[in-house]
């Protein structure tokens, strides 16, 4: 049963060889989301089958662009099909729908174009000493950069309002697009807030993750566009 | 003796694939001048060694196969940088391409799924900014 107030939000999420949990995090997505349009980035496994299966419309690149380009082409999608509301969305099961919902009323009720979830705010989410360290110098370097006040620069979890989303343009297909979406919020001088999220770090998601070796490769692409 | 024979005929070569690298018209004619600066060069500093360590003690290094080093160094360098530029310059048109492909791909299956839905594409950017 899909709730009439989010009828005009339609939720993001790029796709890359998820295919074990994709299926479970969309059905309880659809629950209380209408639209969700997967962007599948080349998958190997038949992940964008499971997410079709499961209800979601799926885009397919056809060859691996990286997670810039999937949500990209997930914005271009979702505005096309006259959303109001964009919601980027973790596929491996990380981030929490009723968190999602709660962003998405905090986003009308205080007329804000932008709200950006945070790890940060509250203490729910549990990472470790090292991942701490290395996403609190990557906040230091972002609010240094953008003129943003952040707690957490690297969430996955966002709301975006239809016309901040049309001003997003993500050039960085790869690592660097949780730190370009960053800096092309901050150019949008729209209205914007933090909200505490729980953000849970599976054994799976721990498998996949990012390996923190990748902020190595974040802070190249950051410097020599 | 054979040693610069080889290396004329590597140079040569060299040169030759290089000619054949496209690349932004304005930067052709700079680049095919430093090739012929390039070429003439490398082939005098084969066959007269002992001109390219007078030229090596010129500018203060002791011998000609230092200074050949460094150039090669420098030369290496500014090709990692030039072929990383070109490199991420074609991942960004391949993404572009990539990207309105599988957008016009889906939105034709969209649409066989959804024919009778009233939901109606809008048109993106530029035609209905808000706010």
């Amino acid at each position: 049963m899909t709730d009439a107030e989010f009828a005009d939000v339609w939720l993001v999420m790029p796709l890359f060889n998820e295919a074990e949990v994709v299926g479970d995090v969309i059905r309880s997505a659809l629950e209380t989301f209408g639209h969700i349009v997967a962007v599948d980035d080349g998958s190997r496994d038949d992940s964008a089958q499971v997410a079709a299966d499961a209800g979601a419309v799926v885009v397919r690149h056809p060859i691996n662009l990286g997670q810039g380009a999937a949500l990209q082409t997930g914005f271009d999608f979702a505005l096309q099909h006259g959303a109001r509301w964009v919601v980027t969305f973790d596929a491996d099961g990380q981030h929490q729908v009723s968190d999602a919902a709660e962003m998405i009323r905090l986003g009308r009720d205080e007329d804000l174009a932008i709200v950006l979830g945070s790890r940060f705010l509250d203490e729910r989410t549990e990472a470790s000493l090292l991942k701490r360290i290395v996403l609190r110098g990557a906040v230091w370097f972002t609010n240094a950069t953008t003129g943003l006040r952040l707690t957490d620069a690297h969430n996955g979890l966002r709301v975006l309002r239809r016309d901040a989303a049309l001003q997003i343009d993500l050039q960085q297909a790869r690592m660097a697009h949780a730190s370009e979406i960053i800096s092309q919020i901050a150019a949008t001088r729209l209205p914007y807030r933090e909200y505490p999220v729980h953000v849970l770090y599976t054994e799976y998601s721990r498998k996949k993750g990012q390996s923190l070796l990748n902020s190595v490769n974040i802070v190249v692409e950051l410097i020599f566009k | 003796m054979w040693i610069k024979v080889l290396l004329l005929i590597a140079i040569v070569l060299i040169a030759f694939a290089l000619t054949r690298a496209t690349l932004g018209a304005r930067h052709v004619a700079l680049r095919r001048l430093l090739l012929g600066v390039f070429v003439l060069g490398a082939a005098l500093s084969v066959l007269f060694p002992n001109a390219l360590t007078t030229v090596a003690n010129a500018v203060g290094v002791g011998r000609g196969t230092d200074l050949l080093v460094y150039a090669l160094v420098i030369s290496f360098l500014s090709y990692v940088a030039t072929s990383y530029r070109r490199t991420s310059q074609l991942t960004r048109e391949l993404t572009v391409v990539a990207r309105e492909v599988a957008l016009l791909r889906s939105e034709l299956e969209y649409r066989n799924l959804h024919n009778s839905s009233t939901s109606q594409p809008q048109p993106l950017r530029h035609m209905d900014e808000q706010g």
